[in-house]
């Protein structure tokens, strides 16, 4: 086994040495060139994007989660009250539930002509991720002092209580009029109006593709940069030891509520993109299992690892939205046996989890320094393995 | 220079030993006076607004604290299912650091065998109180039997593989098996709640004391969760596997160079946890009457959180969480509704882990030393 991966090691490093140096940007470019046709070769409302529009803006949440999980090192497991608070925010910001109100701010007919708050869809994902942002700082407050796994639960708890507040929301009234639609959920959100674009519809999903592909573009590049800047480092050092991390000089409060505020903005947004496509913002979605699904796709992925987490979260989401339910439900049946696949959706990922995290605990891609990490490690990894501890990178290399 | 410094200096530190001693008293006394605050809120509220008494006729109000009675009773004997399953969560936590997000179902899966057995051994509402006595407690048992091994072998299969992997892979495996595990039961029970036969009438009343009218079903679950509280305590404290388990939750390593075998003392936690989240399971069908395949995932929130506020690790520690978590909810659920327990309960455990991160009788970890 441990021969079989040396001579992997050894095969990948001689491809590696081969490629010319500009080929990750070349297979960047050819990504994005993929990303931007595969619509086109599917029917304007085909069932494979529209599954696609879904796996984008769970990339999208992964992507903020990882900010908060793979960087910093602070387990969220409430990721959920961002997404919520997104969708409501949408709600709130983009449809008739205000009824009150009357606010119009850059929007086209129908939305101009009725009552509420109507603003431009861009507004509005601007507004969710300036609100979830803040959100994100206020449920980080208490977890500052906190280690490890009691970060995990405050999170969850704050999750099941912004849960509860949505549940009950019709039975929360501000300025008379009920805070969410509860279990019946706000319905009747304005669809988005761009120019040059029109009007979004479900009658042509191409648009939505276009939007969220952009976002997570933004969320990719947004991740990139900051993973290399100064505050980026800051939480990595953060994550692997506070204390001589503090003791270097690093703002401990500020840096942690950063990658909280961070994380949470781009679930925010995604949220008010997701709610904006499904156009209901039901409280019935903001389960704890939710949190569980984008957690599970960013350690998938690999912790930390930008890249990785876009595949787990491609991966999971076109399991659960598309694989199972439409392309292999019948094989059972198909089979001779009395089931749907659909019955055992729910094992079936959690088997996946289980096999994928006793197989490769570190994730599919894992992050480069995380890898020289887990390899490395102590003194006595290394009289176990020689030759493999050091993971491809030679003594001396400055790795990143 | 020097002595004039000197005084400004002690005084400042001295304002300093003074707001960290008022810090310090907040930290030990501010959870205790959170947790009186509730009781002793609705203790006079309804001794000095009342509350609407049925038994002498509508429109009269009750001037006493029957009403509050009812809900500790009632709280205690919902508590003790809590601090059953809690103590599963304290013992894996206490021993691998690993917050068993699976558990939860583990007790699911207790309760659904639970009454698939006692249905296979021909209990029903026609069964007599002999056929009860004997049955009961061999359900009880098989229970036992059936989650502590389920705990044993996901444990043996999902977590063992993972022990020197990083800290979240565990965790993952457990939701795998959390997934795995309502699968299970969702398919064995369907998709909603489902009533069971009521075996011991639950609603009949034992012993009556100024008002406060205790049921069969707080007899129960009172009646089964504190011999095995106390034989758990025994076991821990007194018996040599007792003593293993402490020096592996201690250091894992320095207990393997002492000869303990750390992987079946791990693997015996487990069992002990599995067992009793197998009773509370039962228990459970019992009391409420009602099961289904969610139960355990609100249940094992609801005891973790016990868990946490009692001090992680801390076996007595769980238990009163769990009796503390019970009173509060059935309060609640009484007085503001059931749909609002999960605020109250969670803004408690956020309120807990700021003022006293340790919990109420402190923590019992490697990292607390």
């Amino acid at each position: 086994m441990n021969e079989l991966r040396a001579q992997l090691q050894e095969w990948r490093a001689a491809i590696e040495r081969r490629l010319p140096s500009w080929w990750p940007r070349a297979l960047a470019v050819a990504l994005i060139a993929f990303g931007l046709i595969l619509p086109q070769l599917f029917s304007v409302t085909s069932n494979f994007v529209n599954t696609e529009i879904l796996s984008l803006t769970y990339v999208m949440f992964a992507l903020g989660l990882n900010i908060v999980v793979g960087f910093a090192g602070l387990l969220d497991l409430g990721y959920v009250a961002f997404f919520a608070l997104g969708s409501y925010a949408f709600g709130w910001l983009g449809s008739g539930w205000f009824y009150k109100a009357h606010v119009h701010i850059l929007v086209h007919a129908p939305a101009s002509t009725i009552p509420g708050i109507h603003l431009n869809f861009v507004l509005i994902l601007i507004c969710a991720g300036i609100f979830t942002a803040l959100a994100g700082a206020v449920i980080g407050v208490p977890t500052l002092r906190l280690r490890g796994d009691y970060i995990a639960i405050v999170t969850l708890a704050f999750g099941e209580i912004i849960r509860v507040f949505a549940l009950q929301g019709p039975s929360l009234k501000i300025f008379g009029m009920p805070l969410t639609g509860g279990e019946l959920g706000i319905s009747g959100t304005d669809a988005p109006y761009l120019p040059g674009v029109g009007m979004f519809s479900q009658l042509n999903i191409r648009p939505w593709y276009y939007t969220i592909f952009a976002l997570v573009l933004i969320t990719l590049f947004v991740n990139l940069r900051v993973r290399d800047s100064r505050l980026g480092r800051a939480w990595i050092a953060l994550r692997e030891d506070e204390v001589a991390a503090v003791s270097m000089g690093i703002p401990l409060v500020r840096t942690k509520l950063f990658a909280y505020s961070l994380g949470a903005a781009f679930g925010g947004i995604a949220g008010a993109f997701l709610a904006a496509y499904t156009t209901l913002i039901d409280a019935g979605e903001f389960q704890f299992g939710f949190s569980i699904f984008v957690l599970s796709m960013v350690i998938l992925g690999g912790l930390g690892s930008i890249w990785g987490v876009v595949l787990g979260a491609l991966l999971l989401a076109n399991i659960n939205y598309y694989l199972i339910p439409d392309v292999f439900n019948s094989l059972p049946g198909d089979l001779g046996l009395n089931f749907n696949l659909t019955d055992l959706q729910v094992s079936i990922f959690g088997f996946l989890l289980v096999i994928v995290m006793v197989l490769r605990p570190q994730g599919l891609v894992p992050e480069r320094r995380r890898k020289l990490e887990l390899t490395r490690g102590l003194g006595e990894t290394e009289l176990e393995e020689p030759g493999t501890s050091w993971a491809g990178v030679e003594p001396g290399e400055v790795v990143q | 220079m020097e002595a004039r410094s000197l005084p400004t200096r002690t005084a400042s530190s001295g304002g300093k030993r003074a707001l960290l001693a008022i810090r310090r008293a907040a930290g030990r006394w501010g959870l205790v006076a959170l947790l009186l605050a509730f009781p002793i809120y609705f203790g006079a509220h309804d001794l000095i607004t009342g509350y609407p008494g049925y038994a002498h006729g509508h429109g009269t109000r009750v001037h006493d604290l029957t009403y509050l009675g009812t809900n500790v009773v009632q709280g205690i004997s919902n508590g003790a299912i809590w601090a059953l399953i809690a103590i599963g969560y304290t013992l894996v936590y206490g021993i691998i650091e690993l917050i068993n997000f699976a558990h939860g179902d583990v007790f699911m899966i207790g309760s659904m065998t639970g009454v698939s057995l006692w249905s296979a051994i021909g209990l029903g509402l026609a069964t007599s109180t002999l056929g009860l006595v004997v049955g009961l407690p061999l359900a009880l048992l098989v229970c036992m039997l059936v989650c502590g091994a389920l705990n044993v072998l996901i444990e043996r299969v999902g977590y063992r593989p993972l022990r020197g992997a990083p800290r979240l892979a565990p965790l993952i495996t457990a939701v795998g098996f959390s997934f795995i595990l309502q699968n299970v039961g969702l398919l064995w029970r369907g998709g909603s709640t489902v009533g069971v036969s009521d075996l011991i009438r639950e609603n009949k009343s034992v012993v009556q004391i100024s008002g406060v009218v205790v049921h069969r079903a707080d007899v129960l679950s009172i009646g089964v969760t504190i011999p095995l509280v106390i034989l758990l305590g025994w076991f821990v404290s007194r018996t040599r596997q007792g003593k293993a388990m402490r020096a592996t939750a201690q250091d894992p390593e320095a207990a393997r160079l002492m000869g303990i075998n750390v992987d079946w003392t791990i693997s015996l936690t487990f069992l002990i946890g599995g067992a009793l989240a197998g009773a509370a399971g039962l228990v459970y069908a019992l009391y409420e009457t009602t099961i289904w395949y969610l139960q355990g995932f609100e249940a094992g929130l609801i005891a973790f959180t016990a868990a946490v506020m009692g001090g992680i690790g801390n076996l007595r520690g769980a238990v009163l969480g769990g009796l503390i978590i019970g009173c509060i909810q059935q309060t609640i659920d009484a007085r503001v509704g059931p749909q609002w327990t999960p605020f109250f309960v969670f803004g408690l455990l956020i309120i807990v882990l700021v003022l006293r991160p340790q919990g109420l009788l402190g923590e019992e970890t490697r990292e607390a030393g």
